[in-house]
């Protein structure tokens, strides 16, 4: 049967179990629109493309499936960019088709042309530009098994326009992979899971360091299992908060520079960090010579590049997460041979005053104005906690990831690596596509939510639910809190306006309801609200007060032994 | 900061030597030479990458993670053959000309071609043998110099292959 190279990408598309695509057509990509018409695949039309690049990560964040955007040449794949570099930092599985001009014009700077394989490369795992028609099934075949095996990560796969509009003979993906340098090692070496269950048993002042990874291999429950059989606290990194239940006793909470202080000072004096599918990122470690001067390291990653890059490890076990845990668990059980693990009695004492004394702490006056971290905690009361909290990037990412008690993974879906503001409305349609009997409330701050306020009526108009809460404080609120702390509170650029836009009025004006709250005891009532209106989207504004700060805090590059709890600590 | 010498077998597909020399740039590693050509097996490429690193370590690994990169072997100088081949246009007049040929039969570089003001010559050795000729011919005037960039061989099987790295 002879089909276009258009008909056999949304043939093998769907053979790739595609539900959704997020998009936004234009000339080059035309020829794969039409036959987008008839098939089964749901499109979202966003309104930007970074949009839709960013709900394609947050629907990959809340399903674990592989999530698909797709736009046309030169803007449009230029536009998807920042949503690659964001997907390609946490490790998202995502792929990206765009059109491209007709291969004989490639390079005679046509109308809408950009050197989208050129300027991808180094924001994505792997890209193709496809110049030979033939290949389209397998390449798609190829592109979502790179994309979701092995570390996860973004794909993209440009097609020029006559390749597109030529015929092809189709058959189905052969299935084979023809990738002889890619084989992801998924076990761990049997020696470095008895020298690291040896570590376990010996360490004094353990500490396992939780990361994304947990959350991509799905070993939440391997890591909850080695965490009670050895008696180790858990910290959960920004990308794997609700990988460990928050409830959970042995929780530390997130660790680095808003982390709690007992998760900060646990691995710093810790004798062992287990490290598995975390990156000892800049964030976490603060000044890397300083970072937790005194343990040994066994670190767990399936990508053998993240172990030795900024801290040696004593035991390096290269491999899947939920396998590695898998295998120590089994260790430990024959090792133990039913006696008990180390209880670290006197460890966990210490890190429980540690919770006690240091703990995250606000005040909320009742005359007002309204704390963000009231609002959250609010949000959190009134829901039960269930939902998928979805966040752009800022103070009110901190204060969400902190007081938010997370219990199931893909619960919390942000942008750690990348810090993309603007991410909290996209992901949470993506999310809510993915996920539609759930509550997806995307917690936001203002600035934030004006890099990507028109997905507002993409969530409208496609009937997405979703939820947004807006902690408006007028400002960009780390960008002042940094200029209050380092900048000789010299507000450069940081100002937004406190009446500019009228959040209930944008809201109404897509096709969303809104909501507004000004007083401390109209927070509570804004929310139950939000929670009643389910035939479109709410945006709920809070104005918030512009001076509140995020504590704890390790200024940029700075020892953790040093954890501003207040302002005063740092002055 | 020490020289390692790199062999990397790669797919040959379109675009490869971009995503290498991309990684690197990106990555804020220093090549000092590369230079590519067919692999014994057809369909596939090697490259001699040539990096300037106190650590080779991390650059092997994210040479690794390069879907079209197969195997990456570390060479080490005392095991494996490493050459290089530089043309070099030296000034040399009549007057100069005997002295300059002198000059170059100690170092076997062979002229490949004689003009009145200049003589160019085609010189292969060891990267650093090939340095030794040019400092010698520099006093005489060096007018053009090109230089293939390293290419090299193990000797035997006792190489490093790095693949195994973890």
């Amino acid at each position: 049967m002879k089909i276009t190279v258009a008909e056999a990408l949304i043939k093998a598309l769907e053979f790739e179990g595609v539900e959704v695509m997020f998009g936004h057509p234009g000339g080059a990509i035309l020829p794969a629109y039409d036959p987008l018409y008839d098939s089964p695949i749901r499109h979202i039309l966003a309104r930007h493309e970074q949009g839709a690049g960013h709900m394609a990560e947050g629907y990959a964040q809340a399903t674990g499936k592989v999530g698909v955007a797709i736009a046309t040449s030169g803007p449009g794949a230029t536009n998807l960019i920042t949503s690659l570099a964001n997907a390609y930092m946490d490790s998202t599985p995502m792929v990206a088709i765009t059109g491209q001009v007709p291969t004989y014009a490639i390079g005679n700077d046509a109308f809408q042309e950009a050197h989208t394989w050129g300027i991808s490369m180094p924001a994505t795992k792997h890209n193709y530009l496809v110049t030979d028609a033939a290949d389209i099934p397998d390449v798609i075949h190829e592109a979502f098994q790179l994309a979701a095996t092995g570390r996860p990560g973004p794909i993209l796969i440009d097609l020029p326009k006559n390749i597109l509009n030529t015929e092809i003979e189709w058959h189905e993906p052969t299935g084979k992979v023809d990738l002889p340098g890619y084989k992801p090692n998924t076990k761990g070496h049997p020696l470095q899971i008895r020298a690291a269950a040896d570590l376990i048993l010996a360490a004094e002042r353990p500490v396992l360091y939780a990361g994304g990874g947990i959350i991509a291999a799905g070993a939440h429950a391997e890591l909850l299992e080695l965490a009670e059989k050895a008696n180790l606290p858990v910290t959960t990194t920004l990308m794997a908060r609700g990988a460990f239940p928050d409830s959970h006793p042995l929780s530390l909470g997130m660790p680095g520079m808003h982390g709690t202080y007992a998760a900060i000072t646990a691995m710093q004096k810790s004798d062992l960090l287990i490290a598995v599918g975390a990156r000892f990122d800049d964030r976490v470690t603060g000044d890397p010579d300083a970072f937790a001067p005194n343990a040994k390291v066994i670190h767990v990653d399936i990508d053998s590049s993240e172990i030795g890059k900024v801290r040696i490890a004593e035991v390096p076990i290269v491999g899947d997460a939920r396998t590695v845990l898998g295998q120590l668990n089994d260790k430990l059980d024959r090792t133990l041979d039913g006696s008990a693990a180390p209880d670290h009695a006197d460890w966990l004492e210490t890190i429980r005053g540690w919770q006690r004394d240091k703990a995250v702490h606000y005040q909320q006056d009742p005359a007002g104005p309204i704390k963000p971290q009231f609002v959250v905690e609010e949000l959190y009361r009134i829901t039960g906690g269930n939902a998928i909290v979805v966040a752009g990037v800022g103070q009110h990412q901190m204060w969400a990831s902190q007081l938010w008690k997370f219990t199931r993974p893909r619960t919390w879906i942000n942008s750690g690596g990348l810090g993309t503001m603007g991410y909290a409305i996209p992901a949470a349609i993506g999310a809510k596509v993915g996920m539609p009997d759930q509550l997806v409330y995307a917690i936001d701050g203002d600035g934030s939510f004006q890099m990507t306020q028109q997905e507002l009526t993409t969530a409208a108009t496609h009937g997405v639910p979703v939820k947004i809460a807006v902690l408006n404080n007028n400002n960009l609120g780390m960008v002042r809190q940094w200029q209050t702390l380092f900048y000789r509170e010299r507000y450069s650029g940081s100002e937004l306006s406190p009446t500019t836009p009228d959040f209930v009025k944008l809201a109404e004006a897509m096709g969303c309801a809104g909501l507004r709250a000004e007083h401390p005891s109209e927070v509570g009532p804004v929310i139950e609200k939000s929670l009643t209106i389910n035939d479109r989207p709410v945006v709920a504004e809070f104005k918030v007060d512009p001076d509140e700060m995020v504590f704890p805090m390790v200024p940029a590059g700075g020892s953790n032994d040093n954890v501003a709890l207040s302002l005063e600590d740092l002055q | 900061m020490k020289l390692h010498v790199l062999s990397v077998l790669v797919e040959d597909k379109p675009g490869v030597l971009a995503r290498v020399s991309s990684m690197f740039a990106r990555r804020g590693f220093n090549i000092h030479s590369l230079a590519v050509g067919p692999a014994a097996e057809p369909g596939n490429s090697v490259m001699t990458v040539v990096v300037n690193a106190a650590e080779i370590e991390q650059v092997v690994k994210q040479l690794r993670k390069l879907i079209n990169t197969i195997k990456i072997t570390e060479l080490d100088p005392a095991e494996s053959v490493e050459r290089e081949v530089m043309l070099v246009r030296v000034s040399a007049d009549a007057a100069k000309r005997g002295e300059v040929l002198d000059a170059a039969g100690v170092f076997k570089a062979k002229a490949v071609d004689v003009g009145a003001m200049s003589i160019t010559f085609e010189m292969t050795g060891t990267p650093s043998k090939v340095n030794d000729f040019l400092e010698l011919m520099r006093p005489y005037g060096l007018i053009d110099v090109v230089k293939s960039g390293w290419i090299a061989l193990s000797r035997d099987s006792k190489t490093r292959n790095l693949r195994a790295i973890s």
